[in-house]
């Protein structure tokens, strides 16, 4: 009985995990507005075309760090607890068109301190954990402190600004951008768009007829030029302030001429024709301000057929983005990754109480590793597919790439040696990277347009890949090297054996094998990165901060090697070693960044800093750990080095 | 003795030292481009002998870390000399002695770049036809004689020798240059300001003008803006001591027995046997933003000698290879209608590559037998 428990519990834990992705993937039911079909609807924005749903997720990310906007406050350890939320693509067309709701929505995240003392702001029933939501309407006293505050901010070069400044600068943007929002579609407060663009319609002929016989000098109708150029007013600052391109370019037009609704109902004077989906947009407009259910949905029904016969591409890039954003497939990943690293965890730290227990939690452990992989790749796969470009493209995708080379190593790790380390390792980096890369996603969109010079897919699919694939091998190779460390000082474990040798043994030549392999990636990605350099700049090496990271990891994995060779270091040292390699790796991808020179500094960001600081002195702790004398180490040295 | 140092210079802790020697180096001189800028922490870590001190203004300076060049060279010497002790040929260590061949090549091919590379910028507008490029940092005085019909006489003198001061002379030259004062880095103003003094100059443009010596600029998007005062000195007498200053965007006149000469002091310029003409600036953005897409330059080569006449697209990534030099898209103006193109001479640019090319080899080599090995003990196992 005790064997088949153990033998089933493997397969129980996969298909609790695998039943939890199949209920993700399918669709899920429309509500009574179907802002699931509204959502989908492509426009184009930061150059690329995208669903309404990214529109709403990547501003509401920018606004207020969430995905959503929840509306009642849940304690953060009532965890079991989801209050009532609206989703990003709800919380947007209430900005659309019911601006006067959305205004008393609390979506403004302020938390420093001093920020919310000048601008006098009170108590807020909207806080959690220290992190304070405001309305606009709580908001609107202080609008104008905000804008000067904010643009003298603006003034102040990026790297002298203080985390006060920062703060100012985030919010006048955010509420810059809300204001934006407010005006996409309809100008602001608007009653009845469907009927304003009906009348500007009907006043079209004969205004422009007046305004023609004005210029030719005859006589014309004044009521009817003053009332055509009473709407053309209103639609002015919708031109200039509206935010998606919502329009599609008009017939033979080039594919990428999208224009916003007030510069198309402009263009209208030109030719006295309305844009079909303007009208669509009116129509949405002024049934979702009237709470009508079934005109909405209809309107949103017949803009979509309207779309689907002559944007095919577009309406498909759309749904598809809407499903990969509705999917999560990172998220459940990282949950997955953390159970797995959980079990393998477990399947350690048992294995000389019950041999049963420790191989079904390993076994356990590796099947939803082996789930949470699958999961990661078919987002990064999809990833790509949306972006037309291989994997890695900036900062987040990188993050995301490296946990993906992690798994993988972990993976072939755990499949040669079967004893835990390879799925605990592979779950650790998994999680810790997909958590990165989710704090990366809250600067806005992910899939961005790429600057001039890093548009080439081949030197992206092959530099870019390699680079990466040397960090995550360089990650494993310090994972690993940090398991034996608070194994061989906490655990008993390192002497134990394990075929024919003892676990310690066994990690370190698995350390020794992944350091290899992050000395090959590093060295034949760096020197792809001075060929592509040579390309596009006129120099090989240049000795621009991002290069010499990639450099210091190539020289550090040489002194290892070296050092190891040389027999200055054995099993304990090239341990600290490769837990040194952590540091250097996470300075190359990340510090250099934050050092804002040269080339490459195309991602500066500074609330890392601490993150990057931490991380580093949290392994100089784990070297010195290793330090202590191996007579003091639980694992003492009876059968080890 | 020799025997000592013998072992020293093949042994691998030689190795792991200078190795860690390189890694504080480039760890260093990353983070002091935060201070220094690009170009000079380059100087000063990477392309020299030693990294100095200067306590306080004491004037002297301390090495105190061996910089890029001697670390590169130690390296290349215990890399020699331990391969001459261990390496047996025909042994299992091919590719590992491969990797450092490739190694030795990559070092020795950046040290021949430093030494033989020259960059320069060509600055066009739309329509703007040049057959020199322009060194982006260094500055030399023309002395244009036009007393010729049909061509003019340019003696250029170069920056680092007016620096230093003293008369030079020259045979085209019908009088001598005496350089009175040069400032490697300078402000210039109509006015007197603080911390300015009067410009001694009693001809042309100068006059009337007050200036100042400033440090180096170390940004990389800025650069020195040189001047110097000179007097053109004849047997006979002066002939006038003028102001010649990068500020100055025209060249100035002096005339001397009756023949024209102009005078400017310029960003070095070297010499084409062909011309560029822009003909179209691009600078594409994404839709409803301002991210740069793509910048291109429609130019026409023209070479006389060959007849040579055709268009040539220079873009991101793509540089117009030709007469061993390479032209690279490197900036543009403000108004979208003129070009900065990048000029690489580089003779050994192809090193890297080969480099590359046998460093690729040695790990595949040695990724192969190590794999091998692996897959052999587990079928024994």
């Amino acid at each position: 009985m005790k064997t088949f428990l153990f033998r089933v519990m493997p397969w129980l834990w996969l298909a609790l995990f695998g039943a939890e992705i199949v209920v993700v993937l399918l669709p899920s039911p429309e509500k009574e507005f179907h802002t699931a079909a509204f959502g989908r609807l492509p426009v184009l924005m930061k150059g690329r075309v995208q669903p309404f749903d990214s529109v709403a997720r990547n501003s509401l990310l920018q606004i207020r760090s969430t995905g959503d906007v929840p509306l009642e406050m849940v304690p953060s350890w009532q965890f079991w607890r989801h209050p009532r939320k609206l989703k990003s693509t709800e919380w947007l067309l209430e900005v659309l068109f019911r601006p006067e709701v959305a205004d008393t929505r609390p979506v403004f995240l302020i938390h420093h301190p001093e920020l919310i003392s000048e601008l006098r702001l009170g108590e807020t029933r909207w806080e959690k954990s220290g992190l304070r939501y405001y309305s606009w309407t709580e908001l609107q006293p202080a609008l104008t402190t905000i804008a000067e505050q904010g643009q003298q901010a603006n003034q102040t070069p990026g790297a002298q600004r203080t985390a006060y400044q920062r703060q100012v600068l985030k919010l006048a943007n955010a509420m810059s951008l809300y204001q934006q929002l407010k005006n996409s579609l309809q100008p602001e407060g608007t009653q009845d768009f469907a009927g304003l663009v009906a009348e500007f319609q009907a006043a079209l002929p004969a205004g422009l007829a007046a305004a023609h016989a004005l210029q030719a000098g005859k006589e014309f109708d004044t009521e009817s030029l003053r009332k055509l150029a009473g709407l053309v007013q209103q639609f002015e600052s919708l031109a200039r302030l509206a935010l998606p391109l919502a329009v599609p370019p008009p017939e033979g037009a080039p594919p990428d001429a999208w224009t916003n609704v007030g510069m198309s109902l402009l263009s209208s004077l030109r030719d006295g024709m309305i844009h079909p989906s303007v009208s669509y947009y009116a129509q949405m407009a002024t049934t979702f301000g009237r709470g009508d259910e079934a005109g909405f949905n209809a309107a949103v029904a017949a803009y979509g057929d309207w779309l689907k016969t002559r944007f095919a591409r577009e309406v498909a890039k759309g749904r598809a983005e809407y499903y990969f954003n509705q999917v999560k497939f990172f998220l459940h990943a990282t949950i997955i990754y953390l159970v797995a690293f959980a079990l393998a965890a477990g399947a350690l730290l048992t294995v000389d109480w019950s041999a049963g227990v420790s191989d079904s939690l390993r076994r356990s452990a590796f099947y939803l590793i082996g789930l949470a992989f699958a999961v990661h790749t078919i987002g990064l796969v999809y990833r790509m597919a949306l972006e037309g470009r291989p994997p890695a493209t900036n900062l987040y995708a990188t993050a995301v790439f490296i946990g993906w080379g992690a798994c993988a190593f972990g993976l072939v790790l755990e499949r040669i040696s079967r004893l835990g380390l390879g799925s605990a390792v592979a779950g650790l980096a998994g999680f810790i990277t997909l958590l990165i890369a989710h704090n990366l996603a809250l600067g806005g969109d992910t899939m961005e347009m790429l600057r001039a010079v890093l548009d080439t897919n081949f030197w992206l699919a092959t530099h870019v890949i390699t680079i990466t694939l040397g960090y995550s091998a360089a990650f494993v190779a310090g994972g690993l090297a940090i398991a034996y460390i608070l194994l061989g000082v906490f655990t008993p474990l390192l002497v134990l054996s394990a075929g024919q040798t003892t676990l310690g043994r066994a990690l370190a030549s698995m350390v020794y094998a992944v350091i290899c392999f992050a000395m090959l990636f590093s060295v034949v990605g760096t020197v792809l990165g001075g060929i592509w350099a040579d390309q596009s700049w006129g120099r090989f090496w240049g000795w621009d901060p991002k290069e010499n990271g990639a450099l210091l990891i190539v020289l550090w994995y040489a002194i290892i090697l070296h050092a190891r060779r040389a027999g200055l270091v054995r099993e304990r040292g090239l341990m600290m070693l490769a837990i040194g390699g952590n540091i250097v790796t996470a300075f190359s991808w990340f510090g250099v960044n934050m050092l804002g020179i040269g080339l490459h500094s195309y991602g500066f960001m500074d609330a890392a800093f601490k993150w990057l600081m931490l991380f580093g002195a949290s392994q100089l702790f784990v070297i010195a750990l290793g330090l202590v004398p191996r007579t003091w180490w639980r694992s003492s040295c009876e059968a080890g080095v | 003795m020799l025997d000592r140092l013998y072992r020293i210079f093949t042994s691998l802790r030689l190795t792991v030292g200078l190795l860690t020697c390189v890694f504080i180096l480039v760890f260093w001189g990353t983070l002091a481009q935060v201070h220094l800028g690009l170009y000079r922490a380059q100087h000063e870590f990477f392309r020299s002998w030693f990294i100095y001190w200067r306590p306080g203004d004491v004037g002297v300076r301390l090495p105190i870390f061996p910089g890029g060049y001697l670390l590169g060279v130690l390296l290349l010497v215990n890399l020699f000399a331990a391969h001459w002790r261990y390496y047996r040929p025909g042994g299992r260590k091919v590719g590992v002695a491969l990797i450092h061949l490739g190694v030795v090549l990559l070092l020795v091919g950046q040290l021949l770049t430093d030494l033989l590379a020259t960059e320069s910028l060509i600055h066009l507008r739309e329509g703007e036809t040049k057959n020199y490029s322009e060194a982006s940092r260094r500055y030399e005085l023309a002395i244009v004689d036009q007393s010729a019909a049909d061509t003019d006489t340019v003696v250029a003198i170069s920056g680092r020798r007016l620096l230093r001061g003293g008369d030079i002379t020259h045979p085209a030259l019908p009088f001598m240059v005496r350089v009175r004062e040069f400032y490697a880095n300078s402000s210039l103003v109509e006015r007197e300001l603080p911390g300015h003094i009067a410009v001694p100059a009693t001809n042309g443009m100068g006059v009337g003008l007050w200036w100042r010596e400033l440090p180096h600029v170390t940004e990389t998007d800025q650069r020195d803006m040189p001047s110097g005062v000179i007097e053109l000195v004849t047997e006979t007498g002066s002939v006038g001591t003028y102001l010649v200053s990068a500020f100055f965007a025209r060249p100035q006149s002096v005339v001397y027995q009756g023949c024209r000469y102009e005078l400017a002091l310029r960003p070095e310029r070297y010499y084409k046997p062909f011309s560029i003409q822009l003909l179209e600036f691009r600078h594409d953005r994404y839709p409803g933003t301002d991210i740069p897409k793509n910048f291109s330059s429609r130019v026409r080569l023209r070479r006389p000698d060959t007849g040579e006449d055709r268009e040539v697209l220079i873009y991101m990534n793509n540089p117009l290879r030709y007469d061993g030099e390479a032209f690279y898209q490197a900036s543009y103006d403000k108004d979208d209608r003129g070009t900065v193109l990048q000029v690489v001479r580089n003779p050994s640019w192809l090193t890297p590559y080969v480099a590359c090319l046998i460093v690729g080899v040695g790990l595949v080599v040695q990724f192969l037998m190590h794999l091998m090995d692996f897959l052999r003990k587990r079928r024994v196992s």
